[in-house]
């Protein structure tokens, strides 16, 4: 079937014109080039947005502002934003990694989205048609999305304060059997006060692990501290079989590599 | 019929211009519309790196890029590698260390490995492996690749001493 390209300079034309039903955005292609090229029948047209503010990270005092065209190598390099490097690095190869960016990632079907996997732990709030929402609200109604995201934000965590864990069978890089964002924060005793853990391939995307949040509240990060958050983390998840692994694998392993992230 | 939208490159040095159909993927048009069929059609999904080219200095895979993205770009594939007749450092030590069996996945793991060395001319055994992450190979097992890549490096630097 023909396809065709069409490039806006707003991110408003390229929303408008992404509500015909046969158009898709292009963000790096990677989901949706592929797509194309395996015969997907439910999209004739490609919509793009060339605003270059797309393609910018910006830090201003402890808030970080990534553009949806930001690519997964643009974080790795980034000097300010190591400790999410991790994360950006869990993403396909060297290739794969200069063309996936943060937008396509936040619509990665599950084995995907490590990336999306991060930023739910951040608490991130994503600017989509106009409107700025949280990441759990965006996640929840991504499906129905018909509106370009311009970009994400979250707060610099404190040092140390956020973890990240891709798990997966081919080193160094490979599909994910599970992956884990974790942001918490700890009094000067060490006793946790606020977590956020965030869960990838737990689900069809990101999902969060809310028992074992609230497990952790009052807490040491010690073997005894987290038990009740390993033994509650898979509470309401729905782990997705595919080739790397079965549901019931994803589920008996979650735990371990929990602890695993948490006792680091 | 699609329609036809003007491309213009340069093509391994060279300014190159051609009408490609609109939404076809830059593999398409090296190979069927400029004549370069170093970049190869693996999968066409991104997952075997046969058709990873260098585009304005960045590490793609063609089969993924819409041509028409790349209008104005400058792109690289490994027939634009030899000069004059002389095979580049990494296309030589992969023929002198085996690393090339039926050779699919060849163009892509030397665009691969020349991204890397032209960004760390002196790269470990663990960024070569890093690098050459999303090519696969059916055939070698590997480690010839790896030790070429290592091998072009150090002939690189006797070259640069
Ligand atoms: C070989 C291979 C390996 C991969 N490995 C991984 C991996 O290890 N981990 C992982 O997380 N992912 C992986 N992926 C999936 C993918 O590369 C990433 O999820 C990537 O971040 C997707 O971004 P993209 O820009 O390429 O998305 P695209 O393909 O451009 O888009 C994906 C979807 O999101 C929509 N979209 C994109 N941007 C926007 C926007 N700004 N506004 C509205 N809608 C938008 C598109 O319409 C489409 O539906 C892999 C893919 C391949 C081909
Ligand atoms: S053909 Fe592009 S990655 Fe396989
Ligand atoms: S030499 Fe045959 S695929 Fe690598």
């Amino acid at each position: 079937m023909p396809l065709s390209l069409r490039s806006f300079g707003t991110v408003e034309e390229a929303s408008a014109a992404l509500k015909a039903p046969n158009a898709r955005y292009l963000g790096g292609g990677t989901l949706v080039v592929r797509a194309a090229n395996e015969g997907d029948l439910t999209f004739d047209t490609f919509v793009r947005a060339t605003d270059a503010r797309l393609r910018n990270i910006e830090i201003t005092g402890s808030t970080v502002t990534l553009g949806a065209s930001v690519t997964m190598a643009q974080i790795v390099k980034h000097p300010a934003l190591a400790f999410l490097a991790p994360a950006a690095r869990a993403v396909g190869g060297p290739a794969i990694r200069n063309m996936a960016s943060v937008g396509g990632n936040l619509f990665a079907p599950a084995p995907y989205g490590d990336f999306a996997v991060a930023l739910l732990a951040l608490g991130a709030r994503v600017d989509v048609g106009g409107k700025t929402v949280d990441i759990d609200r965006f996640l929840a109604t991504r499906d129905e999305s018909r509106d370009v995201v311009s970009a994400v934000h979250f707060e610099l965590p404190k040092e140390g304060a956020f973890r990240f864990a891709k798990v997966s069978r081919v080193k160094p890089k490979g599909v994910a059997v599970l992956s884990i964002g974790a942001l918490i924060e700890q009094d000067g005793a060490g006793a946790v006060k606020a977590a956020r853990i965030a869960l990838g391939c737990m689900a069809d995307r990101p999902m969060r692990a809310k028992a074992a949040e609230k497990a952790l509240i009052g807490s040491m990060l010690t073997e005894d501290g987290i038990a009740g958050a390993a033994a509650t983390v898979g509470e309401g998840t729905e782990p997705i079989t595919d080739p790397v692994a079965s549901a019931w694998y994803r589920a008996e392993v979650l735990p371990v590599h929990l602890r695993r992230l948490l006792l680091k | 019929m699609a329609k036809k939208v003007p491309l213009q490159i340069t093509l391994n040095g060279e300014e190159r211009a051609e009408f490609v159909e609109s939404g076809s993927t830059l593999l398409t048009a090296l190979r069927d519309r400029f004549d370069d069929t170093s970049p190869k059609g693996g999968c066409n999904q991104g997952t075997c790196g046969a058709c990873t080219v260098i585009i304005d200095g960045e590490l793609r895979l063609a089969c993924l890029t819409l041509a028409e993205m790349c209008d104005g770009a400058s792109v690289q594939t490994t027939s634009g590698m030899a000069k004059g007749g002389v095979l580049h450092p990494l296309q030589r030590a992969f023929m002198e260390g085996f690393a090339a069996q039926c050779g699919f996945c060849t163009p892509g793991m030397i665009m691969a490995a020349k991204a890397l060395l032209d960004r760390v001319p002196n790269p470990s055994r663990d960024e070569v492996i890093e690098a050459l992450a999303g090519n696969i190979c059916r055939c070698t097992g590997y480690e010839p690749i790896i030790n070429a890549v290592l091998e072009a490096a150090r002939a690189n630097s006797h070259n640069a001493a």
